[in-house]
């Protein structure tokens, strides 16, 4: 007995130790006595939730018309391009997650422009090439072409491409479409008077798509003009060179996500596989159109259902409030089990520090992201810690006044507790089960994150009120003649 | 102290708490016709926005103008907006569903009527369809939740003779503190017009596992006590363990209510309709666990619903048989 309590003192004092210096440090590194390299890296800053350091939340979903047609790894794909494109906007630190079938939560902390973002994410992306023969359609009409539906008129260069598909392009070059050239001297066509009948029947052409394109940049015209560079890979430059040789003259449309975005003529036959896309273009737009070609479209298209931003100020005030609340509470407790449980009470006290200490610490190296709910969950999960050790007190005083000696009182409460601290935390941790399953699958983080850290706290108070307050209470006994002061027990 | 003697007192009590948040309940449903509560727009769909105003603030009017300027993602007209002002210098605005182009041209709006800088506080906007799944979804959840926590008790209590009626007994007591929650929801809604959340179910998850947790410590000492008064009534030993686990449950509920105290008294507006939520269902479930888990355990043992028809002494039924 003595030995296993020697035991878990070390144990204690060991992670004691150990999340104090997690716990006071922004980061842990090792680095190798022999040459100083690292060898051990690890952040452990605390993670706030969008709700406590601001930022936006979305919730991206398939916009498809069921949910069970959605490819598990076309959504993935999805996510990455989705992420790639964030990540080329310059937004730091976006966090991607699938959830269930068909959806994506998409977080952006400390984000100023959330309009445009998302707005420039949820662009499929979808860049064709279109034939408008000899009559083009005024610039930001939305037209239909033949690409992605069944080809309702073969391909006129021959290359019928698989006719439902959405290019997978962040995989293999497909060779999906015949290449078109832009005429890259031709001025943009914006606005032709001449074009004002929509005609919306008309299905035109889809000559080639983005899939094609090698290269993508930004650049400016000699004019001042935002626009955009590409080259093209060579089975596309192939095609872009037949057809800009068979249709000098005619007009060829530029069209993003079937809308239209510039119609050139195409003065000459480019066989090069350089192009340009002239628009009415802003810095901005035009770069967040080359990132969308550079990434590719998305296998999946997707449409925000669900957008959440907060404001930095409200989650400071929240994060100030909620310790305040946090600390008050802790201390009521702290005193209310002194007082009424006397040496054990305060003693239990000491294992609730010990128990906040190791809490903090797995928080910040699993990491868990810290929200409001999440907070809310883990001053709860004291509340249950300090029932586990309520339980035990209560049994231990029963069984000093049916008249054990203290040692015997102290091993038979524990064991005659168990049951019940055993039974009652597992119906807790089943709760918790259900709740991170339905978080998870509707991406709700708040409920996610609120039962992820009920769970954790609920097993860390296990481990504190079965070992930790049972540790210090043999450790007082061996050391302090107590056992003939029943009232320091609250009898 | 005899608190199994009086379980239909209890019983009564309770059924004073729930009847009323019910009726509450069909009072929103009747004068909406959606259901039995103001739902929030997590599960309804809808958007949230709350901003700040850095100079004087616009008149609510002015805003409802800027509003009827645009339409929700479906189309539909905003007129219907809800604005309420937050403090002094803030809004809160709840509308249909609008995306974040039509958000960013109504602060644009709003920052062009003030003539000073809007801060945008928060914005919350949800799809309806997805809130309609997320309702349906939390039902299943709950009623996952319920299933669950019954097997896990029948199983753990698979040494007692009938063990399931411990387990249905858990769920009663469960599914009492769960009307109570949504009763006092129902109030709240009422009177000062609030909105049940995505943290209102949280806080109701949590509560059907506090409520649970509750009930399995009073079974336990039912469950060991079984066993060593074995000549003992069923009623006396059940009576016998609810006292024993009295000052347990009675501390438990206080060091809880503590913590949720200094969260409603200083944790800030964000979270304290959740910990009001909580207090409310806290506090049902610990007198859950004593007052109706327990007792329903003897009402089963004695069959005593065979006598509550039979005569007028509903209140009195004593042992039966």
């Amino acid at each position: 007995m003595s030995r296993s309590r020697n035991f878990w003192l070390a144990v204690i004092v060991v992670l004691i130790a150990l999340s104090l210096w997690v716990d006071l440090s922004k980061t842990i590194s090792i680095t190798s006595p022999t040459n100083g390299a690292a060898l051990f890296n690890l952040n452990t800053d605390i993670r706030l939730g969008l709700d406590l350091r601001g930022g936006l939340q979305t919730l991206l979903q398939a916009d498809v018309p069921s949910c069970a047609a959605v490819d598990p790894n076309e959504l993935n794909v999805t996510r990455q391009i989705l992420e790639s494109r964030a990540n080329a906007l310059g937004v730091s630190e976006v966090t991607m997650q699938v959830a269930g079938n068909c959806r994506i939560v998409a977080e952006f902390p400390g984000i100023s422009n959330p309009e445009q973002v998302v707005a420039a994410l949820q662009q499929t992306g979808l860049l064709e090439f279109v034939d408008m023969g000899s009559s083009p359609v005024p610039v930001g009409t939305v037209i239909k072409t033949d690409y992605g539906q069944t080809a309702t008129q073969p391909a006129l260069t021959g290359t019928a491409q698989s006719p439902t598909a959405i290019p997978n392009s962040t995989a293999t070059p497909e060779p999906l479409a015949t290449a078109t050239a832009i005429a890259n001297t031709a001025p943009a066509a914006t606005a032709q008077p001449s074009a004002t009948q929509t005609a919306p029947a008309t299905v035109y052409h889809t000559v080639m798509t983005g899939a094609a394109l090698d290269t993508v940049n930004v650049q400016t015209s000699s004019v001042g003009q935002y626009e955009i560079a590409f080259t093209l890979k060579s089975n596309g430059t192939q095609v872009f060179g037949d057809y800009t040789t068979a249709n000098v003259g005619k007009y060829l449309a530029i069209v993003l996500d079937k809308k239209v975005i510039s119609v050139p003529v195409i003065n000459s036959a480019i066989t090069g596989g350089q192009g340009v896309i002239q628009g009415n273009f802003t810095a901005d737009s035009a770069n967040a159109l080359a990132v969308q070609l550079r990434y590719g479209s998305l296998p999946v298209p997707v449409k925000v259902v669900e957008s959440e931003t907060v404001g930095p100020t409200l989650g400071a005030e929240s994060v100030r409030k909620s310790l305040l609340a946090g600390m008050i509470g802790l201390s009521v407790v702290i005193i209310f089990m002194g007082l009424y449980y006397r040496l054990p009470g305060i003693l239990a006290d000491l294992a609730l520090v010990t128990y906040s200490l190791i809490s903090l610490m797995l928080f910040k190296i699993i990491p868990v992201t810290l929200t409001l709910p999440g907070i809310a969950g883990f001053i709860l999960s004291i509340g249950m810690a300090v029932d586990a050790n309520i339980l035990i007190f209560e049994r231990l005083k029963e069984e000093l006044r049916s008249g054990r000696t203290l040692r015997q009182a102290i091993d038979l409460g524990w064991s005659r507790a168990w049951p019940s601290i055993r039974d009652s935390n597992s119906s807790t941790l089943i709760t918790c089960l259900i709740l991170y399953i339905f978080g998870n699958t509707f991406g709700a983080s708040i409920v996610k994150g609120f039962s992820i850290n009920l769970a954790l706290g609920v097993l860390i108070s296990l481990f504190t009120a079965i070992i930790v307050t049972r540790t210090y209470l043999h450790v007082v006994l061996d050391n302090l003649k107590l056992d003939e002061h029943p009232n320091w027990f609250g009898l | 102290m005899n608190i199994i003697k009086n379980r239909y007192l209890y019983f009564l009590i309770s059924l004073l708490v729930i009847v009323p948040g019910i009726i509450f309940m069909a009072i929103h449903w009747v004068n909406t016709k959606e259901g039995p509560l103001a739902l929030g727009i997590d599960f309804r769909g809808g958007s949230l926005l709350e901003v700040q105003f850095a100079g004087k603030l616009p008149a609510i009017s002015d805003i409802q103008t800027i509003y009827n300027k645009y339409q929700s993602t479906g189309g539909q007209s905003l007129s219907d907006s809800l604005i309420q002002p937050l403090g002094t210098d803030s809004y809160s605005i709840t509308s249909k569903d609008i995306n974040d182009a039509t958000k960013g041209k109504i602060v644009a709006d709003m920052q062009t009527l003030s003539g000073s800088t809007v801060t945008v506080l928060s914005f919350n906007n949800v799809d309806p369809a997805v809130g309609a799944e997320v309702t349906r979804a939390a039902v299943v959840a709950i009623l996952m939740a319920a299933v669950a926590i019954l097997l896990y008790i029948w199983w753990a209590f698979r040494k007692v003779e009938h063990p399931v009626r411990y387990g249905t007994a858990a769920i009663i007591a469960m599914f009492h503190d769960v009307f109570v929650v949504l009763g006092v929801e129902a109030m709240l809604g009422y009177f000062l017009h609030w909105e049940a959340d995505s943290l209102f179910l949280t806080a109701l998850l949590t509560v059907i596992g506090f409520s649970v947790h509750d009930t399995i410590v009073v079974f336990d000492r039912i469950r060991e006590n079984a066993n060593i008064y074995r000549r003992v009534d069923y009623e006396v030993m059940v009576n016998h363990s609810v006292v024993q686990t009295l000052d347990r449950s009675i501390n438990t509920q206080l060091t809880v209510m503590f913590t949720l105290f200094a969260l409603a008294l200083f944790g800030g507006d964000t979270t304290r309709h959740f910990v009001i939520i909580l207090l409310a269902g806290i506090f049902s479930g610990t007198y859950s666990s004593i007052f109706n888990a327990s007792p329903i355990l003897v009402v089963w043992e004695n069959r005593e619903w065979r006598t509550w028809f039979r005569r007028k002494s509903e209140a009195q039924p004593g042992p039966a048989q």
